[in-house]
């Protein structure tokens, strides 16, 4: 003990390691635990997809339709004879949404506003770039890639500061905003922002050399590499800065938080003012990539089928890449292959949902597994046996 | 100049003011159910984002129950079953094995919406076969009260129903057990435990509740109120009722009051065109989502939520 080194059992060690941050987990563990480690992250993530995948297809059948040949379908018009192009360019928004929602989910704040501030951010670049096409092509996009980060932050600003100082419910106030967003959104397309030359309410379309360039020898365009960048940027931050491990401690415990000395409040407006920033860029490649207009009404709600792959890649922004890449192909193919079937668009979000509830039955059975319990959780057979109030003075039970 | 001020002598008068009270009482409706049903399972400790899906289940289930056999009680009585189907999976995942209320609740929402749209598609394909007016009935005397009370008492009984049902859960919250019982589930589960009774069975029967009260709002909204289904027919009230739920603190009363400001703010383009003031719709739709964030940052330091809520209750785990 006097050279001052705390001799420790080595199963000690690994046993009592507590969860640590980010993905360090990794590089503590002894090579056979890793590959365990890695089977159960890879079962808790792709076995809800496979299973929604055939619970969709027996759905599919009900309905009278070939589920193999509406995944073939899918198949064909996400990836082959270069529509996977289209898919690429489908997946870059939907990263950077994805980025943005991991990064303050992390925090355990649920920011849920993305659709206004998506909207809102795509309104105002078609609204101001027919303006200022007398710019370099390089600063035009500069000023439209700052311009919709900041959009989409000062949109999480009231909530930001509601959740911050009122300790006010953000899922309910980022949803409020973004409803509001979504109608002011299209009061700016039908009013200022409308293109005089048409007279179906859309802005002004972005004039064609001022649109990102394609990827050489691709139509993908340059935006999916802003896209592919992100989850990157969002890792290091998450796991080599002292941000991300605010932002953890703050999502294990925020009253632990402050006991540490973190600026709970700031961390909070940060968190959302980021989150928001990264949605707003998402609008940023897909309207310089993809569209170059915005019609009224028009909102492809992104936000709400990038939720279920940012739980299944348990939060991590480089996991989430090729969650994103297979329902980019699954949402680019599904539609025609929805066409093509007669099976309404909305299959897909059936299949969204189906994923997002095997994930949490898988989940549930994985944590039972680490914790050495039964599979059937306790208290199952007796919850209905018993009244909803004790007999008291020879009263029957009220049920509801 | 003068134009203007003929709209605004217009506003007061009796079909412009009519048709606000009644249709922020009709708009309102299903809010107040869906409400009322988020009140109950909050009051318990589960945070219901599923609303918007079991709605879109309980308008789909309950239009076909109507269509089908050709009667709204039907419907609504389907209405409600079809919400609680949706409810049941909030019941087993979240109440049973304890996994995520946000979580679930998003997948309900989303299956909710997907589903529906689906069935409905495959069954009636792009026709959407409408339901003949509903029935009204009006309550003696009352419907005699000058410019309202025609309009005003004169509704499909499932408005009465909604009234009774909320003057019930204030009784009931007030002065029985199992008020008593569901709000020890959201304040203090342990508490609720230690006492004999079984939070899961409580949470459990709040949240069919409130799967039954929301599948009640949405077949409201399809049978009476459009007498049609269309797929996406809520459009976030499931969200606002959630609100709602959150702002009136648990009392049913307040739901009451809120729902008809909210439905008011709903119907008010109606009015005002009624009144010959043309508004864009977007700012009437954005007006609800508007009012609430207000409301939110005026009373934002007293909104006050269940310390249970959306944690799940596992015995002897803290």
């Amino acid at each position: 003990m006097s050279d001052g080194v705390i001799p420790a059992h080595p199963t000690d060690v690994v046993e009592n390691v507590p969860p640590p941050v980010g993905d360090n987990r990794q590089e503590r563990l002894p090579r056979s635990r890793r590959a365990a480690a890695l089977r159960d992250t890879l079962i808790r993530s792709v076995v809800p997809v496979i299973l929604a995948l055939v619970a969709g297809g027996v759905l599919l059948l009900i309905l009278g339709t070939n589920p193999l040949k509406f995944y073939a379908s899918v198949w064909q018009n996400g990836v082959q004879n270069g529509s996977w192009q289209d898919s690429a360019m489908l997946a870059a928004p939907l990263l950077l949404i994805a980025v943005g929602l991991i990064l303050i989910f992390r925090a355990n704040i649920w920011q849920l506003g993305y659709d206004g501030q998506y909207l809102l951010a795509a309104v105002l670049v078609t609204g101001l770039g027919p303006h200022i096409t007398g710019l370099p092509s390089v600063v035009f996009w500069l000023v439209l890639f700052l311009l919709t980060a900041l959009v989409g932050a000062i949109w999480t600003l009231v909530p930001a500061l509601l959740k911050a100082y009122y300790e006010t419910n953000e899922i309910i106030t980022t949803l409020m905003m973004s409803f509001v967003g979504i109608d002011l959104a299209n009061i700016l397309v039908k009013g200022p922002f409308q293109d005089p030359t048409v007279n179906i309410p859309q802005t002004r379309t972005i004039p064609s050399n001022l649109m990102l360039p394609s990827i050489p020898g691709t139509r993908v365009d340059i935006g999916v590499i802003v896209a592919v960048i992100a989850p990157f940027l969002a890792y290091w931050l998450l796991t080599r800065t002292a941000f991300g491990l605010r932002l953890h401690v703050l999502g294990a415990n925020p009253r632990a938080a402050s006991h540490v000395g973190i600026n709970v409040k700031r961390l909070i407006i940060n968190s959302f003012l980021i989150s928001g920033a990264f949605v707003g860029l998402s609008a940023f490649v897909d309207i310089l990539g993809v569209w170059g207009y915005v019609r009224s009404n028009w909102n492809p709600a992104y936000g709400d089928t990038v939720i279920p792959f940012v739980f299944l890649a348990r939060l991590n922004p480089l996991a989430v890449i090729p969650f994103i890449a297979f329902f980019a192909i699954l949402s680019n193919g599904g539609d025609l292959a929805a066409a093509n079937t007669n099976v309404p668009t909305d299959f897909l979000l059936v299949l969204v949902a189906l994923i997002l509830l095997f994930m949490t039955v898988i989940e549930y059975f994985g944590r039972q597994r680490d914790l050495g319990q039964s599979y059937l959780p306790p208290g199952l057979k007796q919850v209905f046996s018993r009244p909803i109030i004790p007999r008291r003075r020879g009263t029957r039970e009220v049920n509801s | 100049m003068i134009l203007v001020f003929a709209s605004a002598a217009n506003i007061f008068s009796k079909p412009v003011l009519t048709s606000l009270l009644v249709g922020g009482l009709l708009a309102g409706l299903p809010l107040m159910f869906t409400a009322l049903g988020e009140t109950i399972s909050e009051r318990a400790g589960v945070l219901n984002l599923g609303l918007e899906g079991m709605m879109l289940a309980g308008a789909y289930t309950g239009f076909l129950g109507a269509y089908y056999l050709h009667s709204a009680t039907v419907g609504f009585v389907f209405g409600a079953l079809g919400g609680m189907i949706g409810a049941l999976f909030m019941v087993v995942l979240c109440v049973w094995l304890g996994l995520d209320q946000i979580v679930v609740g998003i997948a309900i929402t989303l299956a909710g919406e997907g589903l529906t749209s689906v069935l409905q598609g495959a069954q009636f394909g792009t026709t959407y076969p409408r339901l003949g007016a509903p029935t009204l009935a009006s309550i003696p005397l009352l419907d005699r009260i000058p410019v309202v009370g025609p309009s005003l008492f004169n509704q499909p009984p499932i408005a009465y129903v909604c009234f009774v049902l909320a003057g019930l859960m204030f009784w009931a919250f007030r002065s029985t057990n199992i008020g008593l019982n569901l709000k020890a589930a959201g304040e203090k589960p342990e508490a609720l435990d230690a006492a004999g009774v079984s939070v899961i069975a409580t949470r459990s029967w709040a949240a069919l509740a409130t799967g039954a009260l929301a599948g009640v709002g949405g077949a409201y909204l399809s049978i009476v109120a459009a007498g049609v289904f269309t797929p996406m027919m809520t459009q976030g009230q499931g969200y606002m009722a959630i609100v709602i739920a959150m702002l009136a603190r648990g009392k049913p009363i307040w739901v009451v009051g809120a729902s008809f400001l909210f439905g008011i703010s709903l119907s008010i383009a109606t009015a005002l065109q009624l009144a010959g003031i043309n508004i864009s719709t977007d700012l009437i739709n954005m007006l609800p989502f508007l009012t609430i964030m207000v409301a939110l940052i005026i009373f934002g330091r007293r909104a006050y939520l269940p310390p249970g809520l959306a944690v799940p209750y596992v015995r002897g785990m803290r």
